[in-house]
Protein backbone atom coordinates (compact mmCIF):
# COMPACT_ATOMS: atom_id res chain seq x y z
CA UNK A 1 0.00 0.00 0.00
CA UNK A 2 2.74 2.43 1.23
CA UNK A 3 6.59 1.96 0.06
CA UNK A 4 9.29 4.47 1.23
CA UNK A 5 12.24 3.82 -0.64
CA UNK A 6 15.74 5.39 0.80
CA UNK A 7 13.50 8.46 1.86
CA UNK A 8 14.51 12.04 2.96
CA UNK A 9 12.95 15.08 3.48
CA UNK A 10 15.28 17.98 4.56
CA UNK A 11 13.19 21.74 5.43
CA UNK A 12 15.20 24.81 3.85
CA UNK A 13 17.92 25.47 6.46
CA UNK A 14 17.54 22.48 8.80
CA UNK A 15 18.75 18.89 9.28
CA UNK A 16 17.50 16.20 7.84
CA UNK A 17 13.49 15.85 9.18
CA UNK A 18 13.89 12.41 7.91
CA UNK A 19 16.30 10.76 7.00
CA UNK A 20 17.09 7.04 4.56
CA UNK A 21 13.81 5.70 5.08
CA UNK A 22 12.56 2.76 3.98
CA UNK A 23 9.52 0.75 5.07
CA UNK A 24 6.49 -1.12 3.60
CA UNK A 25 2.95 -1.04 4.62
CA UNK A 26 0.67 -3.80 3.35
CA UNK A 27 -2.57 -3.45 1.97
CA UNK A 28 -5.37 -3.86 4.69
CA UNK A 29 -2.38 -3.21 7.55
CA UNK A 30 -2.65 -1.37 10.34
CA UNK A 31 0.37 0.50 11.98
CA UNK A 32 1.20 3.38 14.32
CA UNK A 33 4.13 5.54 14.05
CA UNK A 34 5.78 7.12 17.73
CA UNK A 35 8.33 8.73 18.36
CA UNK A 36 9.65 12.21 20.33
CA UNK A 37 8.29 15.06 19.81
CA UNK A 38 10.66 16.68 16.80
CA UNK A 39 11.32 12.96 15.71
CA UNK A 40 9.45 13.27 12.01
CA UNK A 41 5.98 11.41 12.31
CA UNK A 42 4.09 14.48 11.44
CA UNK A 43 6.65 14.97 8.41
CA UNK A 44 6.18 11.33 7.52
CA UNK A 45 2.55 11.85 7.16
CA UNK A 46 2.64 14.87 5.02
CA UNK A 47 4.92 13.10 2.74
CA UNK A 48 2.29 10.80 2.08
CA UNK A 49 -0.57 13.26 2.12
CA UNK A 50 1.59 14.86 -0.70
CA UNK A 51 1.55 18.19 1.52
CA UNK A 52 5.14 17.52 1.22
CA UNK A 53 7.84 16.23 -1.57
CA UNK A 54 10.77 13.90 -0.36
CA UNK A 55 13.84 15.52 -0.57
CA UNK A 56 15.65 12.23 -1.93
CA UNK A 57 14.40 8.56 -2.38
CA UNK A 58 10.82 6.84 -3.60
CA UNK A 59 7.21 6.77 -2.43
CA UNK A 60 5.04 4.54 -3.68
CA UNK A 61 0.86 4.07 -2.46
CA UNK A 62 -0.41 1.22 -4.63
CA UNK A 63 2.55 0.64 -6.86
CA UNK A 64 2.56 4.44 -8.36
CA UNK A 65 5.37 6.56 -7.85
CA UNK A 66 4.42 9.38 -5.85
CA UNK A 67 7.51 11.62 -6.32
CA UNK A 68 6.25 11.86 -9.91
CA UNK A 69 2.87 12.59 -9.97
CA UNK A 70 2.49 16.64 -11.13
CA UNK A 71 0.97 19.33 -9.41
CA UNK A 72 -2.44 18.83 -10.94
CA UNK A 73 -2.93 15.46 -9.90
CA UNK A 74 -2.07 15.57 -6.54
CA UNK A 75 -6.12 16.62 -5.37
CA UNK A 76 -6.62 13.06 -6.99
CA UNK A 77 -4.12 11.30 -4.90
CA UNK A 78 -5.20 12.84 -2.00
CA UNK A 79 -9.31 11.89 -2.33
CA UNK A 80 -7.68 8.13 -1.98
CA UNK A 81 -7.25 8.84 1.55
CA UNK A 82 -8.34 9.50 4.69
CA UNK A 83 -6.46 11.72 6.72
CA UNK A 84 -7.61 13.02 10.08
CA UNK A 85 -5.74 16.02 11.26
CA UNK A 86 -4.72 16.49 15.33
CA UNK A 87 -6.33 20.00 14.96
CA UNK A 88 -9.72 18.51 13.18
CA UNK A 89 -9.52 21.65 10.60
CA UNK A 90 -13.19 21.71 10.38
CA UNK A 91 -15.06 24.62 8.87
CA UNK A 92 -16.70 26.17 11.47
CA UNK A 93 -19.45 28.17 9.66
CA UNK A 94 -20.56 25.11 7.93
CA UNK A 95 -22.36 22.35 9.58
CA UNK A 96 -21.52 19.01 10.60
CA UNK A 97 -23.59 17.47 7.84
CA UNK A 98 -21.81 19.92 5.28
CA UNK A 99 -18.06 19.23 6.97
CA UNK A 100 -18.79 15.50 6.66
CA UNK A 101 -19.90 15.78 2.72
CA UNK A 102 -17.24 17.73 1.62
CA UNK A 103 -14.72 15.14 -0.09
CA UNK A 104 -18.24 13.92 -1.71
CA UNK A 105 -18.74 17.36 -3.14
CA UNK A 106 -15.23 17.68 -3.94
CA UNK A 107 -15.36 14.86 -6.40
CA UNK A 108 -18.91 15.72 -7.26
CA UNK A 109 -21.21 13.42 -5.98
CA UNK A 110 -24.79 13.21 -6.22
CA UNK A 111 -27.20 14.71 -3.61
CA UNK A 112 -28.99 11.61 -2.95
CA UNK A 113 -26.08 9.92 -2.63
CA UNK A 114 -24.10 12.16 -0.51
CA UNK A 115 -27.27 12.09 1.95
CA UNK A 116 -26.85 8.29 2.68
CA UNK A 117 -23.37 8.37 2.91
CA UNK A 118 -23.03 10.98 5.15
CA UNK A 119 -25.20 9.93 7.40
CA UNK A 120 -23.71 6.62 7.34
CA UNK A 121 -20.77 7.77 7.97
CA UNK A 122 -22.14 10.10 10.95
CA UNK A 123 -23.76 7.12 12.19
CA UNK A 124 -20.37 5.12 12.42
CA UNK A 125 -18.83 7.31 14.64
CA UNK A 126 -22.14 7.91 16.45
CA UNK A 127 -22.75 11.36 16.05
CA UNK A 128 -26.13 10.73 13.83
CA UNK A 129 -28.77 13.51 14.65
CA UNK A 130 -26.18 15.93 15.21
CA UNK A 131 -25.83 16.92 11.42
CA UNK A 132 -27.11 20.46 11.92
CA UNK A 133 -25.30 21.16 14.79
CA UNK A 134 -22.00 23.22 14.32
CA UNK A 135 -18.92 22.35 15.33
CA UNK A 136 -18.69 24.71 17.84
CA UNK A 137 -21.04 23.47 19.63
CA UNK A 138 -19.56 20.13 20.32
CA UNK A 139 -16.84 19.04 22.57
CA UNK A 140 -13.64 18.35 21.07
CA UNK A 141 -13.74 14.28 21.27
CA UNK A 142 -17.13 14.94 18.80
CA UNK A 143 -15.26 17.35 16.79
CA UNK A 144 -12.51 14.75 16.56
CA UNK A 145 -15.37 12.38 15.55
CA UNK A 146 -16.38 14.83 12.89
CA UNK A 147 -13.00 14.87 11.52
CA UNK A 148 -12.88 11.21 11.51
CA UNK A 149 -16.39 10.83 9.55
CA UNK A 150 -15.31 13.32 7.17
CA UNK A 151 -11.92 11.60 6.46
CA UNK A 152 -14.23 7.97 6.03
CA UNK A 153 -16.75 9.21 4.41
CA UNK A 154 -15.17 8.87 0.71
CA UNK A 155 -14.38 5.27 1.75
CA UNK A 156 -10.52 5.26 1.58
CA UNK A 157 -8.25 2.50 0.79
CA UNK A 158 -5.58 4.42 3.05
CA UNK A 159 -5.93 6.25 6.25
CA UNK A 160 -4.12 8.48 7.95
CA UNK A 161 -4.17 9.94 11.37
CA UNK A 162 -1.77 12.78 12.92
CA UNK A 163 -1.91 12.11 16.45
CA UNK A 164 -5.95 11.70 16.59
CA UNK A 165 -6.25 10.59 20.33
CA UNK A 166 -4.38 13.85 21.14
CA UNK A 167 -5.84 15.56 24.18
CA UNK A 168 -8.78 13.45 24.12
CA UNK A 169 -9.41 11.36 27.64
CA UNK A 170 -8.57 7.51 27.56
CA UNK A 171 -12.01 6.58 27.01
CA UNK A 172 -12.64 8.74 24.28
CA UNK A 173 -9.26 7.40 23.44
CA UNK A 174 -9.66 4.00 22.93
CA UNK A 175 -13.44 4.68 21.65
CA UNK A 176 -11.84 6.57 18.68
CA UNK A 177 -9.34 3.70 18.56
CA UNK A 178 -11.92 1.03 18.21
CA UNK A 179 -13.16 3.31 15.04
CA UNK A 180 -9.66 2.57 13.72
CA UNK A 181 -9.82 -0.99 13.82
CA UNK A 182 -13.20 -1.37 12.78
CA UNK A 183 -12.34 0.23 9.26
CA UNK A 184 -8.75 -1.60 9.47
CA UNK A 185 -11.19 -4.75 9.66
CA UNK A 186 -12.85 -4.05 6.36
CA UNK A 187 -9.72 -3.81 4.86
CA UNK A 188 -8.72 0.13 5.27
CA UNK A 189 -4.90 0.54 5.58
CA UNK A 190 -4.50 2.53 8.58
CA UNK A 191 -1.34 4.52 9.75
CA UNK A 192 -1.62 6.75 12.98
CA UNK A 193 0.92 9.10 14.37
CA UNK A 194 0.77 8.79 18.28
CA UNK A 195 2.41 9.69 21.25
CA UNK A 196 0.29 7.19 23.45
CA UNK A 197 2.56 4.91 24.00
CA UNK A 198 0.41 3.36 27.00
CA UNK A 199 -2.49 2.60 24.58
CA UNK A 200 0.14 1.61 21.76
CA UNK A 201 1.62 -1.20 23.44
CA UNK A 202 -1.51 -2.65 24.64
CA UNK A 203 -2.84 -3.40 20.40
CA UNK A 204 -1.58 -5.53 18.35
CA UNK A 205 -0.36 -3.50 15.71
CA UNK A 206 3.07 -2.77 13.88
CA UNK A 207 5.00 -0.37 15.63
CA UNK A 208 7.28 1.80 13.65
CA UNK A 209 9.56 4.12 15.50
CA UNK A 210 11.26 6.89 14.79
CA UNK A 211 14.08 8.81 16.08
CA UNK A 212 15.41 12.18 15.14
CA UNK A 213 14.20 11.46 11.58
CA UNK A 214 15.57 7.76 11.90
CA UNK A 215 13.65 4.61 11.94
CA UNK A 216 14.84 2.92 15.26
CA UNK A 217 12.18 0.33 15.51
CA UNK A 218 9.38 -1.89 13.97
CA UNK A 219 7.57 -4.45 15.42
CA UNK A 220 5.12 -5.51 17.29
CA UNK A 221 4.35 -4.75 21.27
CA UNK A 222 5.87 -7.84 23.34
CA UNK A 223 3.04 -10.17 24.02
CA UNK A 224 0.71 -8.85 21.49
CA UNK A 225 2.31 -10.44 18.30
CA UNK A 226 -0.74 -12.06 16.78
CA UNK B 1 -21.58 1.18 15.58
CA UNK B 2 -20.75 -1.26 12.38
CA UNK B 3 -18.23 -0.76 9.79
CA UNK B 4 -20.63 0.07 6.93
CA UNK B 5 -21.54 -2.70 4.71
CA UNK B 6 -19.80 -2.93 1.60
CA UNK B 7 -17.13 -0.89 1.90
CA UNK B 8 -15.00 -2.59 0.34
CA UNK B 9 -17.12 -2.00 -3.09
CA UNK B 10 -16.31 2.16 -2.27
CA UNK B 11 -15.27 4.34 -5.18
CA UNK B 12 -11.35 3.94 -3.45
CA UNK B 13 -11.80 0.36 -4.54
CA UNK B 14 -12.63 1.02 -8.16
CA UNK B 15 -9.81 3.12 -9.09
CA UNK B 16 -6.88 1.65 -7.97
CA UNK B 17 -4.53 3.61 -9.49
CA UNK B 18 -4.34 6.56 -7.92
CA UNK B 19 -4.20 9.67 -9.18
CA UNK B 20 -5.77 8.23 -12.74
CA UNK B 21 -9.34 9.10 -11.91
CA UNK B 22 -11.47 11.89 -12.51
CA UNK B 23 -13.42 12.39 -9.69
CA UNK B 24 -16.83 13.78 -11.27
CA UNK B 25 -20.02 11.58 -10.56
CA UNK B 26 -22.37 14.29 -12.29
CA UNK B 27 -22.26 12.31 -15.60
CA UNK B 28 -23.57 13.98 -18.81
CA UNK B 29 -24.17 17.29 -19.80
CA UNK B 30 -27.33 17.91 -16.95
CA UNK B 31 -25.41 16.71 -14.54
CA UNK B 32 -22.66 18.89 -15.38
CA UNK B 33 -25.84 21.84 -15.40
CA UNK B 34 -27.14 20.73 -12.39
CA UNK B 35 -23.71 21.21 -10.84
CA UNK B 36 -22.86 24.59 -12.17
CA UNK B 37 -26.53 25.51 -11.20
CA UNK B 38 -25.93 24.48 -7.44
CA UNK B 39 -22.95 26.12 -7.14
CA UNK B 40 -24.06 29.56 -8.61
CA UNK B 41 -27.21 29.58 -6.56
CA UNK B 42 -24.61 28.59 -3.14
CA UNK B 43 -22.55 31.33 -4.02
CA UNK B 44 -25.66 33.86 -4.73
CA UNK B 45 -27.02 32.76 -1.27
CA UNK B 46 -23.34 33.38 0.22
CA UNK B 47 -23.63 37.02 -1.46
CA UNK B 48 -27.45 37.54 0.00
CA UNK B 49 -26.26 36.43 3.32
CA UNK B 50 -24.43 39.75 3.09
CA UNK B 51 -26.31 42.27 1.78
CA UNK B 52 -24.91 45.51 2.45
CA UNK B 53 -21.28 44.39 1.59
CA UNK B 54 -22.87 43.21 -1.78
CA UNK B 55 -24.92 45.81 -2.60
CA UNK B 56 -21.98 48.41 -2.14
CA UNK B 57 -19.71 46.74 -4.82
CA UNK B 58 -22.60 46.44 -7.13
CA UNK B 59 -23.30 49.78 -6.80
CA UNK B 60 -19.99 50.83 -7.51
CA UNK B 61 -20.33 48.70 -10.55
CA UNK B 62 -23.13 50.37 -11.61
CA UNK B 63 -21.89 53.61 -11.27
CA UNK B 64 -19.06 52.68 -13.14
CA UNK B 65 -21.25 51.19 -16.04
CA UNK B 66 -24.37 53.88 -15.84
CA UNK B 67 -21.83 56.39 -16.77
CA UNK B 68 -20.39 55.74 -19.78
CA UNK B 69 -23.70 53.93 -20.60
CA UNK B 70 -25.71 57.44 -19.82
CA UNK B 71 -22.66 59.75 -21.96
CA UNK B 72 -23.84 57.24 -24.76
CA UNK B 73 -27.34 57.41 -24.60
CA UNK B 74 -27.05 61.18 -24.17
CA UNK B 75 -24.35 61.36 -27.85
CA UNK B 76 -27.03 58.65 -29.80
CA UNK B 77 -29.65 61.04 -28.98
CA UNK B 78 -27.92 64.08 -29.66
CA UNK B 79 -27.06 62.79 -32.80
CA UNK B 80 -30.73 61.48 -33.28
CA UNK B 81 -32.09 65.02 -32.70
CA UNK B 82 -29.55 66.50 -34.75
CA UNK B 83 -30.53 64.76 -37.87
CA UNK B 84 -34.56 65.82 -36.38
CA UNK B 85 -33.49 69.94 -36.31
CA UNK B 86 -35.08 70.89 -39.90
CA UNK B 87 -35.18 74.25 -38.35
CA UNK B 88 -31.57 74.25 -38.01
CA UNK B 89 -30.66 74.08 -41.78
CA UNK B 90 -31.10 76.98 -43.78
CA UNK B 91 -31.23 77.57 -47.56
CA UNK B 92 -30.40 81.22 -48.95
CA UNK B 93 -31.81 81.83 -52.54
CA UNK B 94 -29.18 84.18 -54.13
CA UNK B 95 -31.29 85.98 -56.66
CA UNK B 96 -30.15 87.59 -60.43
CA UNK B 97 -29.45 91.10 -59.86
CA UNK B 98 -31.74 92.13 -62.22
CA UNK B 99 -35.27 90.56 -59.76
CA UNK B 100 -36.93 93.23 -58.30
CA UNK B 101 -38.79 93.09 -54.80
CA UNK B 102 -42.01 92.41 -56.24
CA UNK B 103 -40.72 88.85 -58.38
CA UNK B 104 -39.04 88.21 -55.29
CA UNK B 105 -42.09 88.12 -53.29
CA UNK B 106 -44.05 86.64 -56.26
CA UNK B 107 -41.07 84.05 -55.96
CA UNK B 108 -41.49 83.35 -52.29
CA UNK B 109 -45.36 83.06 -52.20
CA UNK B 110 -44.85 80.33 -54.36
CA UNK B 111 -42.23 78.74 -52.91
CA UNK B 112 -44.57 79.23 -50.13
CA UNK B 113 -46.92 76.69 -51.21
CA UNK B 114 -44.72 73.52 -51.63
CA UNK B 115 -44.75 71.39 -49.13
CA UNK B 116 -41.17 70.81 -48.46
CA UNK B 117 -40.55 74.18 -47.53
CA UNK B 118 -41.36 75.58 -44.00
CA UNK B 119 -40.70 79.26 -44.30
CA UNK B 120 -40.08 82.06 -46.76
CA UNK B 121 -38.38 84.98 -46.01
CA UNK B 122 -37.19 87.96 -48.19
CA UNK B 123 -34.16 89.88 -47.98
CA UNK B 124 -33.69 93.00 -50.26
CA UNK B 125 -30.74 94.26 -50.93
CA UNK B 126 -31.00 97.25 -48.99
CA UNK B 127 -31.42 95.11 -46.00
CA UNK B 128 -28.88 92.89 -46.70
CA UNK B 129 -26.48 96.14 -47.11
CA UNK B 130 -27.14 97.33 -43.59
CA UNK B 131 -26.75 94.11 -41.57
CA UNK B 132 -23.83 93.33 -43.49
CA UNK B 133 -22.17 97.01 -43.02
CA UNK B 134 -22.99 96.39 -39.38
CA UNK B 135 -21.69 92.93 -39.05
CA UNK B 136 -18.63 93.24 -41.03
CA UNK B 137 -16.49 96.51 -40.63
CA UNK B 138 -16.27 96.66 -44.59
CA UNK B 139 -18.79 99.44 -43.96
CA UNK B 140 -16.48 102.11 -44.84
CA UNK B 141 -15.51 100.50 -48.10
CA UNK B 142 -19.24 99.69 -48.91
CA UNK B 143 -20.64 103.40 -48.37
CA UNK B 144 -17.73 103.96 -50.66
CA UNK B 145 -19.15 102.20 -53.78
CA UNK B 146 -22.13 103.90 -56.05
CA UNK B 147 -23.67 100.98 -56.46
CA UNK B 148 -25.23 97.96 -53.61
CA UNK B 149 -23.75 94.90 -54.95
CA UNK B 150 -25.53 92.43 -52.94
CA UNK B 151 -28.44 90.63 -54.66
CA UNK B 152 -31.83 89.97 -52.91
CA UNK B 153 -31.86 86.59 -50.97
CA UNK B 154 -34.60 84.46 -49.99
CA UNK B 155 -33.83 82.60 -47.10
CA UNK B 156 -35.99 79.61 -46.86
CA UNK B 157 -36.31 76.85 -43.56
CA UNK B 158 -36.97 73.29 -45.80
CA UNK B 159 -38.09 70.84 -44.67
CA UNK B 160 -35.66 67.77 -44.29
CA UNK B 161 -36.29 64.16 -43.65
CA UNK B 162 -33.43 63.03 -41.93
CA UNK B 163 -34.29 59.53 -43.23
CA UNK B 164 -33.81 60.47 -46.85
CA UNK B 165 -30.67 62.82 -47.07
CA UNK B 166 -31.19 62.70 -50.98
CA UNK B 167 -34.33 65.21 -50.57
CA UNK B 168 -31.79 67.99 -49.54
CA UNK B 169 -30.32 67.48 -53.01
CA UNK B 170 -33.32 67.26 -55.26
CA UNK B 171 -34.48 70.25 -53.25
CA UNK B 172 -30.96 72.17 -54.38
CA UNK B 173 -31.69 71.65 -57.78
CA UNK B 174 -35.06 72.14 -58.20
CA UNK B 175 -34.36 75.21 -55.87
CA UNK B 176 -31.31 76.35 -58.75
CA UNK B 177 -33.02 75.71 -61.64
CA UNK B 178 -35.13 78.59 -60.74
CA UNK B 179 -35.04 81.54 -63.58
CA UNK B 180 -35.00 83.99 -60.84
CA UNK B 181 -32.05 82.58 -58.68
CA UNK B 182 -28.69 82.60 -58.95
CA UNK B 183 -27.34 80.36 -56.65
CA UNK B 184 -28.89 78.35 -53.78
CA UNK B 185 -27.17 77.39 -50.46
CA UNK B 186 -27.77 75.03 -48.20
CA UNK B 187 -26.49 76.28 -45.26
CA UNK B 188 -25.72 73.34 -42.55
CA UNK B 189 -22.36 74.38 -40.99
CA UNK B 190 -23.28 74.04 -37.45
CA UNK B 191 -25.03 71.58 -37.84
CA UNK B 192 -22.02 69.51 -39.65
CA UNK B 193 -19.67 71.10 -36.46
CA UNK B 194 -22.08 69.67 -34.11
CA UNK B 195 -21.17 66.37 -35.55
CA UNK B 196 -18.32 66.67 -35.62
CA UNK B 197 -18.01 67.60 -31.66
CA UNK B 198 -20.13 64.80 -31.62
CA UNK B 199 -17.43 62.14 -32.88
CA UNK B 200 -14.89 63.65 -30.90
CA UNK B 201 -17.33 63.55 -27.49
CA UNK B 202 -18.05 59.70 -28.68
CA UNK B 203 -14.13 59.01 -28.79
CA UNK B 204 -14.30 60.86 -25.32
CA UNK B 205 -16.75 58.17 -23.92
CA UNK B 206 -15.13 55.28 -25.67
CA UNK B 207 -11.98 56.43 -23.24
CA UNK B 208 -13.91 56.59 -20.33
CA UNK B 209 -15.86 53.52 -21.02
CA UNK B 210 -12.61 51.89 -21.20
CA UNK B 211 -11.05 53.26 -18.35
CA UNK B 212 -14.03 52.73 -16.16
CA UNK B 213 -13.89 49.22 -17.10
CA UNK B 214 -10.58 48.98 -15.66
CA UNK B 215 -11.99 50.19 -12.30
CA UNK B 216 -14.57 47.50 -12.66
CA UNK B 217 -12.11 45.18 -13.33
CA UNK B 218 -10.05 46.32 -10.13
CA UNK B 219 -12.93 46.59 -7.95
CA UNK B 220 -14.07 43.12 -8.82
CA UNK B 221 -10.31 41.86 -7.99
CA UNK B 222 -10.29 43.63 -5.21
CA UNK B 223 -13.42 42.14 -3.81
CA UNK B 224 -12.41 38.56 -5.12
CA UNK B 225 -8.83 39.21 -3.30
CA UNK B 226 -11.08 39.56 -0.12
CA UNK B 227 -13.18 36.56 -0.33
CA UNK B 228 -10.30 34.70 -0.77
CA UNK B 229 -8.53 35.81 1.98
CA UNK B 230 -11.93 35.64 3.98
CA UNK B 231 -12.10 31.77 2.86
CA UNK B 232 -8.81 31.12 3.36
CA UNK B 233 -8.90 28.36 5.73
CA UNK B 234 -11.60 26.94 3.81
CA UNK B 235 -9.75 26.53 0.95
CA UNK B 236 -6.66 25.17 2.82
CA UNK B 237 -9.23 22.61 4.36
CA UNK B 238 -10.38 21.76 0.67
CA UNK B 239 -7.34 21.85 -0.88
CA UNK B 240 -6.29 19.31 2.11
CA UNK B 241 -8.99 16.86 1.26
CA UNK B 242 -8.28 16.49 -2.38
CA UNK B 243 -9.93 19.50 -3.89
CA UNK B 244 -9.02 20.79 -7.34
CA UNK B 245 -7.97 24.19 -8.00
CA UNK B 246 -10.78 24.33 -10.47
CA UNK B 247 -13.13 23.09 -7.62
CA UNK B 248 -11.84 26.30 -5.65
CA UNK B 249 -12.09 28.24 -8.04
CA UNK B 250 -15.61 28.33 -8.62
CA UNK B 251 -17.43 29.73 -6.50
CA UNK B 252 -14.87 32.85 -6.86
CA UNK B 253 -16.07 32.90 -10.25
CA UNK B 254 -19.45 32.97 -9.48
CA UNK B 255 -18.99 35.31 -6.95
CA UNK B 256 -17.69 37.57 -9.96
CA UNK B 257 -20.20 36.93 -12.60
CA UNK B 258 -23.36 38.30 -9.60
CA UNK B 259 -21.40 40.65 -8.99
CA UNK B 260 -21.24 41.77 -12.46
CA UNK B 261 -24.70 41.16 -13.29
CA UNK B 262 -26.16 42.88 -10.16
CA UNK B 263 -23.81 46.05 -11.27
CA UNK B 264 -25.13 45.79 -14.70
CA UNK B 265 -28.60 45.77 -13.69
CA UNK B 266 -28.31 48.71 -11.03
CA UNK B 267 -27.05 50.59 -14.05
CA UNK B 268 -29.33 50.29 -16.17
CA UNK B 269 -31.94 50.99 -13.21
CA UNK B 270 -29.31 54.11 -13.15
CA UNK B 271 -29.45 55.44 -16.28
CA UNK B 272 -33.27 54.39 -17.29
CA UNK B 273 -34.16 56.51 -13.93
CA UNK B 274 -32.17 59.34 -15.08
CA UNK B 275 -33.86 59.32 -19.03
CA UNK B 276 -37.29 59.16 -17.31
CA UNK B 277 -36.00 62.40 -15.43
CA UNK B 278 -34.91 64.37 -18.54
CA UNK B 279 -37.82 63.16 -20.41
CA UNK B 280 -39.80 66.25 -19.84
CA UNK B 281 -37.01 69.16 -20.39
CA UNK B 282 -36.17 67.52 -22.95
CA UNK B 283 -39.13 67.71 -24.92
CA UNK B 284 -39.83 71.19 -23.42
CA UNK B 285 -36.34 71.82 -25.14
CA UNK B 286 -36.78 70.32 -28.85
CA UNK B 287 -40.38 71.79 -28.78
CA UNK B 288 -38.76 75.16 -28.69
CA UNK B 289 -36.94 74.07 -31.88
CA UNK B 290 -39.68 72.88 -33.38
CA UNK B 291 -39.24 69.51 -32.84
CA UNK B 292 -41.36 66.66 -31.36
CA UNK B 293 -38.40 65.08 -30.35
CA UNK B 294 -38.45 62.26 -27.45
CA UNK B 295 -35.63 60.65 -25.16
CA UNK B 296 -36.33 56.90 -25.14
CA UNK B 297 -35.30 54.02 -22.67
CA UNK B 298 -32.49 51.62 -23.62
CA UNK B 299 -33.47 49.51 -26.26
CA UNK B 300 -33.08 45.57 -25.41
CA UNK B 301 -29.60 45.63 -27.51
CA UNK B 302 -28.00 48.05 -25.47
CA UNK B 303 -29.63 46.78 -22.02
CA UNK B 304 -28.34 43.24 -23.19
CA UNK B 305 -24.96 45.05 -24.01
CA UNK B 306 -24.34 46.25 -20.72
CA UNK B 307 -25.43 44.04 -18.50
CA UNK B 308 -23.69 41.22 -20.74
CA UNK B 309 -20.78 44.17 -20.61
CA UNK B 310 -21.10 43.75 -16.09
CA UNK B 311 -21.12 39.90 -16.80
CA UNK B 312 -17.70 39.35 -18.34
CA UNK B 313 -16.21 42.56 -16.51
CA UNK B 314 -16.87 40.75 -13.37
CA UNK B 315 -15.91 37.41 -14.38
CA UNK B 316 -12.52 38.77 -16.06
CA UNK B 317 -11.73 40.42 -12.47
CA UNK B 318 -12.77 37.65 -10.39
CA UNK B 319 -10.38 35.39 -12.67
CA UNK B 320 -7.75 37.38 -12.42
CA UNK B 321 -7.79 37.76 -8.52
CA UNK B 322 -8.53 34.25 -8.48
CA UNK B 323 -5.03 33.46 -10.58
CA UNK B 324 -3.13 35.66 -8.72
CA UNK B 325 -4.02 34.71 -5.11
CA UNK B 326 -5.33 31.15 -5.19
CA UNK B 327 -2.25 29.27 -6.08
CA UNK B 328 -0.39 31.18 -2.83
CA UNK B 329 -2.57 29.40 -0.78
CA UNK B 330 -1.14 26.08 -0.17
CA UNK B 331 -1.32 23.46 2.95
CA UNK B 332 1.22 22.49 4.60
N1 LIG C 1 7.70 23.45 7.72
C1 LIG C 1 8.87 23.17 8.36
N2 LIG C 1 9.93 23.93 8.13
C2 LIG C 1 11.12 23.66 8.73
N3 LIG C 1 11.29 22.66 9.58
C3 LIG C 1 10.25 21.87 9.85
C4 LIG C 1 8.97 22.09 9.26
N4 LIG C 1 8.12 21.14 9.70
C5 LIG C 1 8.83 20.38 10.55
N5 LIG C 1 10.09 20.79 10.64
C6 LIG C 1 11.15 20.17 11.44
O1 LIG C 1 11.22 18.79 11.11
C7 LIG C 1 11.38 18.02 12.26
C8 LIG C 1 10.28 16.98 12.37
O2 LIG C 1 9.06 17.63 12.56
P1 LIG C 1 7.68 16.87 12.67
O3 LIG C 1 6.62 17.88 12.69
O4 LIG C 1 7.62 15.86 11.61
O5 LIG C 1 7.81 16.20 14.08
P2 LIG C 1 6.75 15.33 14.88
O6 LIG C 1 7.36 14.01 15.13
O7 LIG C 1 5.44 15.35 14.20
O8 LIG C 1 6.66 16.14 16.23
P3 LIG C 1 5.39 16.31 17.20
O9 LIG C 1 5.22 15.07 17.95
O10 LIG C 1 5.77 17.46 18.07
O11 LIG C 1 4.21 16.65 16.34
C9 LIG C 1 11.40 18.98 13.44
O12 LIG C 1 12.76 19.17 13.81
C10 LIG C 1 10.83 20.25 12.90
O13 LIG C 1 11.46 21.37 13.49
MG1 LIG D 1 3.53 16.16 14.64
Amino acid sequence: MIRFDNISKRYPGTQDALSQLSFHLHKGEMAFLTGHSGAGKSTFLKLIALLERPSRGQLFIDGQNLTRVPRRKIPYVRRQMGIIFQDHRLLFDRTVFDNVALPLIISGYARQDIERRVRASLDMVGLLGKETQFPITLSGGEQQRVGIARAIVHKPSLLLADEPTGNLDPALSWEIMGLFEQFNQVGVSVLIASHDLDMISRLPYRVLKLKQGHLVGDGYPRGTRP
Amino acid sequence: MRPEKGARQGPGRERQNIGASRGARHSGLRGYFTLHLSMSIQSLGRLVRSPFATLMTAAVIGIALALPTGLHVLLDNLQRAGGDWDGAAQVSLFLKPHVDEDRALALADRLRQRGDILSVHYISPDQALEEFQSQSGFGEVLESLSQNPLPGVLVLQPRLATDKPDRAEILMTNLERLPEVELAQLDMQWLKRLFAILDTVERGVMIVAILLGVAVLLIVGNTIRLAIENRRDEILITKLIGATNAFIRRPFLYYGIWYGLFGGLLALILVDTSIILLQEPVARLTGLYGSNYRLGLLDLELSATVIGGGILLGLLGSWIAVGRHLSRIEPR
